[in-house]
């Protein structure tokens, strides 16, 4: 099953790979991971999308509380959570697509950021399954480019990951 | 360890360059012995031990051997070992010994040397990223920036090699911190929000813990490594005694429980005894002490999770629980902390035991198959009876070490250990060459001692350069070379599963090991008659200030039994010819 991972880890150069290390050295697959500081400086805040068996997420969540710089792990799955992601998709905006791209990125709620001779920048947020569905409704052969962040998550209401 | 006692304040800081700071931090920790070799990354750090008489520095003949007798002094002592090297090769040629280290879960502190700060990332001369490379086996490590993270990162790394569950650590230090300066103040104490080891087990867990153990029919108790890491092994003999419950051990947990007392099964696993594994794979309750239900304890784990049993699991690390085997009663714990809050319990009880008369008279019949039993020959020399004299010609009181291929499964099942830290292998990586280097940190640590190392004529030759270390320091310990002329564990696994089609494990070209030995000055002796054994050891023993190379002439084609196969179910044991014949005999 699909499991979205909050950390809180110290903001120490090599921490990172810390994490990265561990899922490749034991197997365990990534489908995003995203990172940066929190309010304090002195702690960072990562995200891990990953999926497993419910004795691989145990392990998972056991192994990363086992590092030294990790401060806190939180499974969101286990409660009410919202995750985001944000993308930017680069299309062409040339004759029919024109029209189509921008009625496409109102539909989805998307914005236009960057508009180019022949085409559009559009940023675009929400769960991924939203994001996917974006890229699924639009002609393929109209995307440019594509970036994802991958997703954050955060528990909902009194749901808090702090130190 | 008292750190404040001797803690430097405040108030007279004393400004000194990294390098000093590196050696006083050391002393601070009350280390005895630094295990190292130099090079230009750490040539600072030299200079300083130099002006110091607090810790002996030992001097290997290589890295890996430096770490290997840390690693063997922390085993003998449970304190944290410590190695010095230099940057590059110095620190890669360790590896091999942290990631040992590191199986085991033995506390170290390794010092690396590192190119200057400035330096790292040009490829600068014997430039290696130590932290990305010991990455994945330390517990932790460390590259230090500024010297005055020098004193906090040193005192955090002994802090956590040796808390929690225990493990190797590595300190990196650029050498152009080493000679800067800065105040030196010594940590009195740790604080880390990220690290904060559950000592105490939960009360609840204890209590229904002892309730099951209570309700037993058919108890086991299987304890490992960590019995003996936490310094358990008197509370675990206390609570064994009050349930009169059976006992094994892993291989890391030999001497965990005493092998000569009457409730102990022998070692279980992959090479254990016919009882304890017969007793492992048929129990109704188990109770796991610090071990990991590793594959080459419970074989096929499919087979293992068959019989219905009930499991309460003692462990500090909560990933080793439930991680290869499903757990009922997980106990988050120190070993010592939490066998002792067993024992309080069970003192408490009404009924303090349960009857276990059929249990042990089915465990009885069992070890009525005398699994380990072997035939003399008075011809070749048996490695297993060469084990069997050294165990009455040290009195049992010896330090072992091995080093790994039949010859560590021999004095595993045939020494028997009644105390713990003595039995000093290489089990989580199985690394071939830990033997001698083992020896000498475990004659470091009690000079008086008898130190056996039981190795093999393959692996003797990985390490062997430390004969000059042996003698530049006088150890006299006794090297047991159990010689087949074979790589023999893996010719056994030819022989049994591809049809003795014997690639590369035949040693050819050995050194004449007599000569070898007395050209660094030691005793050699060759045995080839079993008649001459026992006096051959005992002559050997005798020389108490010599180290002495016993090169046995062993017979080649003795396999180690009982074996469990690979794939195969605990209770599936392939037992030795002789064995098998005799029960056929018998029927
Ligand atoms: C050739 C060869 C053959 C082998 N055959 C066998 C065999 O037949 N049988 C066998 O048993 N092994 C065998 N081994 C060894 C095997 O590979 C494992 O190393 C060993 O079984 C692991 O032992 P353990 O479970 O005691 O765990 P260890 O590796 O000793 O782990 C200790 C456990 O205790 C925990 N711990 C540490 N400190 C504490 C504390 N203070 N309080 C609580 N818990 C603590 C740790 O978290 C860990 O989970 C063999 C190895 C080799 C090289
Ligand atoms: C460094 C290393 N390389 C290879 C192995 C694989 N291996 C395990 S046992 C063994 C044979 C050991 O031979 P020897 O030391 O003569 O011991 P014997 O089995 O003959 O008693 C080998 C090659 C290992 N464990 N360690
Ligand atoms: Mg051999």
């Amino acid at each position: 099953m699909r499991h979205i991972i909050s950390l809180l880890m110290e903001n120490e150069a090599g921490a990172l790979s810390r994490v990265a290390g561990l899922f490749s050295a034991r197997g365990y697959n990534i489908e995003s991971l995203t990172v940066a500081v929190t309010e304090d400086p002195t702690l960072s805040r990562m995200t891990i999308v990953t999926t497993g068996s419910d004795d691989v997420i145990e392990q998972i969540i056991k192994q990363l509380n086992k590092l030294i710089d990790v401060v806190k792990v939180l499974d969101l799955n286990d409660g009410k959570h919202i995750e985001r992601e944000l993308m930017l998709v680069k299309v062409k905006a040339t004759g029919v697509f024109k029209d189509e791209m921008k009625r496409m990125c109102d539909i989805f709620r998307g914005r236009i950021i960057d508009v180019a001779d022949n085409s559009y920048t559009i940023e675009l947020t929400g769960s991924c399954s939203k994001l996917d569905a974006f890229i699924e409704a639009i002609d393929r052969s109209a995307i440019l480019e594509t970036v994802r962040t991958g997703a954050s998550g955060i528990g909902r209401g009194d749901r808090i990951l702090k130190v | 360890m008292d750190a404040s006692a001797h803690s430097a304040t405040d108030t007279h800081a004393k400004s000194m360059t990294g390098a000093d700071i590196v050696v006083s931090c050391l002393n601070e920790e009350k280390v005895k012995f630094v295990f190292g070799y130099p090079g230009g990354a750490v040539l600072h750090i030299y200079d300083a031990l130099y002006k110091q008489n607090g810790f002996k520095h030992i001097l290997v003949r290589h890295e890996q051997a430096a770490v290997h007798a840390a690693d063997a002094y922390s085993r003998a002592t449970g304190d944290v070992g410590v190695a010095l090297v230099t940057s590059g090769p110095g620190a890669t040629n360790a590896v091999t010994g942290i990631a040992t280290a590191y199986m085991d879960s033995i506390p170290l502190v390794v010092i690396s040397g590192q190119v200057p700060v400035p330096a790292i990332g040009m490829d600068a001369f014997q430039e290696v990223d130590m932290v990305g490379v010991t990455r994945p086996c330390v517990k932790h490590n460390f590259l230090v920036k500024h010297v005055k993270d020098i004193a906090p990162t040193i005192k955090k790394a002994f802090f956590i090699a040796k808390t929690g569950r225990p493990g190797p650590v590595v300190v990196d230090i650029p050498k152009d911190i080493t000679a800067h300066v800065a105040d030196f103040i010594y940590p009195k104490t740790v604080e880390m929000r990220s690290y904060n080891p559950i000592l105490k087990g939960h009360s609840g867990q204890i209590k229904k813990a002892v309730k099951l153990l209570l309700s037993a029919k058919r108890p086991m108790i299987y304890t490992g490594g960590g019995l003996v890491l936490g310094n358990g092994a008197a509370e675990l003999v206390k609570l064994a005694k009050a349930l009169n419950f059976p006992v094994t051990n892993t291989l890391m947990g030999l001497g965990g429980y005493p092998a000569t007392d009457k409730q102990f099964v022998g070692m279980l696993g992959m090479h254990g005894t016919y009882e304890a594994n017969m007793a492992m794979q048929h129990c109704d309750v188990l109770l796991a002490v610090g071990a990991r239900f590793d594959d080459r304890v419970i074989g096929n784990p499919k087979h293992f999770g068959g019989q219905k049993r009930t499991i309460i699991h003692i462990d500090v690390d909560p990933s080793s629980i439930s991680k290869r085997v499903k757990v009922d009663v997980p106990i988050v714990g120190d070993v010592q902390s939490v066998l002792s809050d067993m024992n309080e319990i069970l003192a408490q009880e009404e009924n303090q035991t349960t009857d276990t008369a059929d249990w042990w008279s089915q465990i009885n019949e069992w070890r009525g198959i005398q699994s380990l039993d072997y035939v003399y020959s008075d011809s070749v020399i048996k490695p297993q009876y060469v084990v069997q004299k050294l165990w009455e010609v040290t009195k049992g009181e010896a330090y072992v070490t091995s080093d790994v291929g039949q010859h560590q499964m021999w004095a595993a099942q045939y020494y028997k250990f009644d105390k713990p830290r003595r039995w000093i292998n290489s089990g989580g990586l199985g690394t071939m060459g830990v033997g001698l280097p083992y020896a000498m940190g475990c004659q470091f640590a009690d000079k008086h001692a008898q130190v056996a190392c039981i190795t093999g004529e393959g692996s003797i030759q990985m390490n062997i350069q430390e004969l000059s270390t042996c003698a530049q320091y006088g150890l006299p310990i006794k090297v047991i070379l159990l010689n087949n002329r074979y790589l023999g564990m893996v010719r056994q696994w030819q022989e049994f599963f591809y049809e003795n089609r014997y690639s590369e494990s035949y040693m050819d070209s050995l050194p004449d090991f007599v000569k070898l030995a007395e050209s660094y000055g030691h005793v050699g002796m060759r045995i080839t008659n079993p008649a001459d054994v026992e006096g051959a050891l005992k002559e050997a023993f005798d020389r108490k200030d010599k180290f002495v190379f016993m090169d046995f002439l062993t017979d080649q084609t003795e396999n180690v039994f009982p074996m469990v196969e690979n794939g195969k179910g605990l209770s599936e044991m392939v037992l030795s010819p002789n064995t098998a014949s005799r029960l056929k005999g018998e029927e």
